[in-house]
């Protein structure tokens, strides 16, 4: 079990050390990235049965590396909703690397693509599992340092610029973060992160306003990295710049770790002021749904539109998060029925969250991976230079049309029901204005995506030559060759059959969710399997004899009784 | 010397927010990196600031927290500091190349003419 929880971190980390040893043969580096990765999506699944399904475990699992208890070492700790998002980089990441056989070119992956692709696997999974502030911080960088050299790889004027303002405003994010860390050490004098909770619920009886302000460092920190409503900016300057399978692995991945984050500080740590955070988060929430789909309709390319949307599903999986936390705040100043009731809208908005990051994950990443394809076909994603995409490929159409659906919302596939949950929970909870704001975004995403579907799909080509205009990435290869074309479709019909798996079972997927939701609402036995058994009193320490010295002082004792007769 | 830190700390971070408003790319990176040291000054701050105590607990201690209190410099702080600034050094020399080839390619480190990215011409 120990060697399991490890796996998703060791196997791209060694994937990543064996294709530097390789850097020579690009061919064999591309092998052991693909078993690499199928190795890493083995392993992620296997954990998240493991953990789901084995009664013992109790849903999480924890491991203390070099074996160091756990508030002084470093744990790594897997519950449901870390395993469900680590078994998502895998299956993302195995997609990802498939799809680059057809998609990279050559340039780019004897420039070390296949490396970067595993170190950002790795960090990704070490973010997941990592049960330690510090050590989140640690693969927060690692997984910088490999994104914003895939971001910059080819070196093409749109990308350095685009990568020069993801870097800043990134590394902003994570001096920010850094600070709160020592704050938050200065504060409490542990980094552990199931040692913090509850070393700050007890804090946060005295110092409500400090904890409070503290937390907004991680609010801010976090939100950039998730995109979220003030922070977002870097996202569409940046994500439609690289290769179509970069930013398919950025869209599906990366802003979801931020929303990992939050979701887990603001569920585990930052949670005795619901009142406040949570309802700062429902704005900004709000504000990010709003702002991310008012941008992607004043789009006129397919890859910036699809960067905008990510905008706005963030602010989807924010919303979860505050009304979880809003709810969780009304249940507490209310007793009986009422509270019960506020309490189990809270675990559906939370799973809710859960479902629409697994959704998201999903579908983004075909959505980026179809839109490469056309890339490749025609040499641009501009709607106005588009068309006739439905009478030249129907079937790959026709799967677009599913992903884009689901991306929407429609009922029976796995948008509908985790916008159904979330639409659900805030009702229950009464925050009408949020859901309010969520339907109409709903509705404006409907005609975003129609409008791409009308107008790259099903208008006719366009008078001009469609290529007179468009700045082609790759002009040795604008048919693509039938191989490569393979190569590329097949990640392309699985994620696809999974949108449509996920939506179809929506009683497993959405069961499994809550399991992972009521984990993260409860935090008993998160806190529970990483710190033991429940923690000592640190002043029986001071209690604590050593059995021989016992004996002795006994001993001494006996002697000065017998003596003193 | 904690508040003299404090106050070091504040105009660190003031003047990395300044040289990031700043138009110039080199002036960005500066202060993004300016912005890493006043982080690293908060931490040790926020540990404690002890003079020549040594980071051990003496046999003699009873307890590691509570009473009573063991006066020892924390290592944890500065290990972290260490982390920190490893990673900063990295991550600034990336910048620093980025910033080069960013100028080359773009022919100005004015962040007022990087606009292409936004624009709907240049995709």
């Amino acid at each position: 079990m120990n060697a399991l929880l490890m796996a998703p971190v060791l196997i791209p980390i060694f994937t990543a050390m064996l294709c530097i040893a390789l850097w020579k043969w690009r061919y064999a580096q591309r092998c052991v990235s693909i078993v690499g990765a199928f190795a890493l999506l083995g392993a992620s699944a296997s954990l998240l049965i493991s953990i789901d399904t084995m009664p013992e475990l109790n849903g999480v699992f924890a491991t203390q590396l070099g074996g160091w208890e756990a508030p002084f070492g470093i744990t790594f700790v897997a519950d449901r909703f870390a395993a469900i998002m680590v078994t998502l980089a895998g299956l993302v990441g195995a997609c990802t690397v498939v799809y680059s056989v057809g998609a990279i070119d050559k340039k780019r992956e004897s420039a070390g693509y296949h490396a970067l692709v595993q170190a950002l696997l790795a960090s990704v999974c070490g973010a997941f599992l990592t049960g330690d502030i510090f050590n989140m911080y640690v693969w927060f960088e690692i997984m910088l340092m490999s994104s914003f050299v895939l971001l910059t790889l080819g070196g093409e004027r749109g990308q350095l610029e685009g990568a020069l303002k993801y870097v800043a405003l990134n590394l902003l994010s994570s001096s920010i973060f850094l600070a709160g860390i020592g704050l938050l050490y200065g504060l409490t004098g542990t980094l552990n992160m199931a040692d913090l909770s509850v070393k700050l619920a007890a804090l946060n009886e005295t110092d409500t306003k400090v904890v409070s302000a503290l937390s907004l460092l991680f609010m801010v920190g976090f939100g950039i990295k998730a995109a979220t409503f003030p922070f977002f900016f870097w996202l569409p300057a940046s994500y439609h710049t690289p290769p179509s399978v970069i930013s398919a692995l950025f869209g599906g991945l990366l802003t979801k770790v931020g929303v990992y984050a939050l979701v887990r500080t603001f569920t585990l740590l930052f949670v005795g002021n619901y009142a406040f955070t949570h309802t700062l988060f429902l704005w900004i929430a709000g504000f990010t749904m709003l702002a991310g789909v008012l941008g992607a309709i004043a789009q006129k390319d397919v890859r910036r539109i699809l960067s905008f949307t990510i905008v706005s599903h963030i602010g989807n999986m924010i919303m979860g998060l505050g009304i979880f936390g809003v709810a969780m705040h009304r249940a507490s100043i209310t007793t009986g029925v009422e509270s019960e009731v506020l309490r189990g809208a809270g675990l559906f908005a939370l799973a809710g969250t859960v479902f629409y990051a697994l959704h998201h994950i999903v579908v983004k990443t075909n959505v980026f991976f179809i839109t490469g394809i056309i890339e490749k076909m025609r040499g641009t994603t501009q709607l106005a230079k588009l068309g006739g995409l439905y009478h030249q490929r129907p079937f790959l159409s026709s799967l677009f049309f599913i992903s884009a659906m689901s991306l929407a919302g429609i009922p029976v596939l796995s948008g509908f029901w985790s916008k159904l949950t979330l639409v659900r929970a805030g009702l229950q909870a009464e925050t009408y204005a949020i859901v309010g704001v969520s339907l109409g975004v709903s509705v404006l995403t409907m005609y975003i995506l129609t409008r791409i579907w009308a107008q790259a799909f099903w208008a006719p080509i366009p008078e001009d030559d469609p290529e007179q205009g468009g700045v082609a990435r790759d002009n040795e290869n604008r048919e693509p060759n039938p191989r490569g074309f393979a190569w590329m479709m097949s990640p392309v019909v699985v994620l696809t059959g999974l949108t449509l798996a996920l939506g179809l079972g929506a009683s497993h997927t959405f069961a499994l969710t809550m399991r992972a939701a009521e984990q993260l609402a409860g935090n008993e036995s998160y806190i529970s399997t990483v710190l033991g058994a429940p923690e000592p009193d640190p002043r029986r320490l001071v209690e604590f004899h050593d059995p021989i010295e016992s004996e002795l002082h006994a001993q001494i004792d006996d002697h000065l009784e017998s003596g003193g007769h | 010397m904690e508040a003299l830190l404090a106050v070091a700390i504040g105009i660190l971070y003031a003047a990395s927010l300044y040289l990031m408003l700043r138009r110039s790319v080199v002036k960005l990176i500066l202060g993004l990196s300016l912005f890493g040291h006043a982080s690293n000054l908060l931490i040790l701050t926020s540990g404690k600031l002890l003079k020549g105590r040594p980071p051990l607990i003496g046999d003699d201690a009873h307890a590691l927290f509570g009473e009573p209190a063991v006066d020892y410099a924390d290592p944890i702080p500065p290990a972290l500091i260490l982390t920190a600034i490893v990673i900063g050094f990295a991550i600034l020399a990336f910048s620093a190349v980025l910033v080069k080839r960013t100028v080359q390619e773009v022919g100005t480190d004015d962040m007022d003419q990087m606009n292409n990215t936004d624009l709907e011409a240049a995709s």
